[in-house]
């Protein structure tokens, strides 16, 4: 048979609409469905401010993260340590304490880090020491911190420490179980990620006595923690900077 | 010439006293005594066998760090099956050895400088006397 240059042209158009038209099809099938659940967790909190007790000097939170993590009481107060403390409301929400009710103004709130969504602190970490998990978790390897700060600088929360000295002699008890830090790293809350691998949820959520701390997945539609979003008016600290923190404050 | 004698013998004389160590214990069969190490009282077997454990813990305890601090891997399988929780201080000093009477004794047996490991993570047996 001998193909005339017409019908040489036509077969090839007629083959290459033909395989770009499948290609199309299929990809447009295999785009991922986005109301289906993601594999894997994300985990978030919520702090309701009608439960918790700062004000009325309850710390179990704060204690329970220090008996599990071994967090240092260290005397100087520029060299301190924290993973979750308190602030008054105006340092924690500025843009929104004018014309509001005192009584909620009044109130200090608890603090931690916010595992964004959008981690800025991830991202400066010259030696990858600092990463976000896929779980939601921005999460720390302390064998790789070389201590630059970056992190801390980058942090628009103010959640990163840093040790200025050996952190053992200002611990109260050593937890064995869970390493303490040594002279010269980052450190911050892991939002309890070595508990959550055995099944726990966080210290600071077990230790409130007041439940004033939700802890869950946001991946899950059943959890409480998005029964409590969709209930609850909700904030977040300085959206407006676009990191997405995953703590929530509960009004 | 005739000093060559002297020399030979002077020189075997030398090798025979210089090598003295060497054959008195080959002859008396004693050998160099080792780390006064404290093994496991009641675990009969480790997470790898103690050949590869002598040699290369260190690198089995490198990998172990990275599975759990970054690839969130918690358990650690043995080659016959047993199932570990990849922990320095829960597994490895929590349920077998002594940190000062294995981990140390042959460390500074072998002369290896202090490894880095201590200024976190924690020896179970003297955090509960509370002594640091």
């Amino acid at each position: 048979m001998k193909l005339t240059r017409k019908q040489f042209l036509l077969t090839a158009a007629a083959t290459l609409a033909g395989v770009t038209g499948t290609k199309l099809v299929t990809s447009v099938q295999a785009a991922p469905d986005v109301s289906a659940k993601p594999d894997s967790p994300r985990w978030a909190m919520a702090i309701d401010f009608q439960k918790c007790r700062w004000d009325e000097g309850c710390n179990q939170c704060v204690h329970a993260c220090k008996q599990a993590h071994n967090i240092p009481d260290v005397p100087e107060k520029a060299h301190e340590v924290k993973w979750i403390w308190k602030q008054p409301y105006q340092d924690v929400f500025p843009q929104q304490s004018q014309w509001v009710d005192p009584a909620l103004t009044s109130h200090p709130l608890m603090l931690l880090c916010n595992h964004c969504s959008n981690p800025p602190c991830t991202k400066v970490c010259p030696t990858g020491a600092t990463w976000k998990r896929a779980d939601g978790i921005v999460m720390m390897d302390w064998h790789r911190c070389i201590g630059c700060r970056y992190c801390m600088a980058a942090c628009p929360y103010d959640s990163r420490s840093f040790d200025f000295a050996d952190p053992r002699p200002d611990i109260a008890n050593i937890n064995p179980e869970f390493p303490t830090r040594t002279k010269g790293v980052v450190e911050k809350c892991n939002f309890c990620e070595e508990r959550l691998a055995r099944g726990l949820c966080p210290a600071c959520v077990e230790g409130c006595r007041e439940h004033a701390m939700i802890f869950g997945d946001l991946n899950d539609p059943a959890s409480e923690i998005r029964s409590a979003l969709h209930t609850r008016y909700a904030m977040q600290r300085s959206p407006e900077l676009g990191t997405g923190p995953s703590v929530f404050y509960l009004l | 010439m005739r000093e060559r004698i002297f020399i030979a013998i002077g020189l075997l004389l030398f090798l025979a006293l210089f090598t003295t160590p060497v054959w008195w214990a080959a002859a008396s069969r004693t050998r160099a005594a080792g780390p006064q190490i404290q093994l496991p009282q009641h675990a009969t077997a480790c997470v790898a066998p103690a050949a590869y454990m002598r040699a290369s813990h260190m690198q089995l305890l490198s990998n172990w760090r990275n599975d759990a601090v970054r690839r969130g891997v918690h358990q650690f399988h043995t080659a016959d099956g047993r199932i570990y929780d990849v922990s320095l201080s829960r597994t490895c000093l929590g349920q077998c050895h002594s940190k000062t009477e294995f981990c140390d004794r042959c460390h500074a047996y072998s002369g290896v400088s202090a490894p880095s490991c201590w200024q976190c993570h924690n020896d179970p047996q003297l955090t509960a006397r509370s002594i640091r």
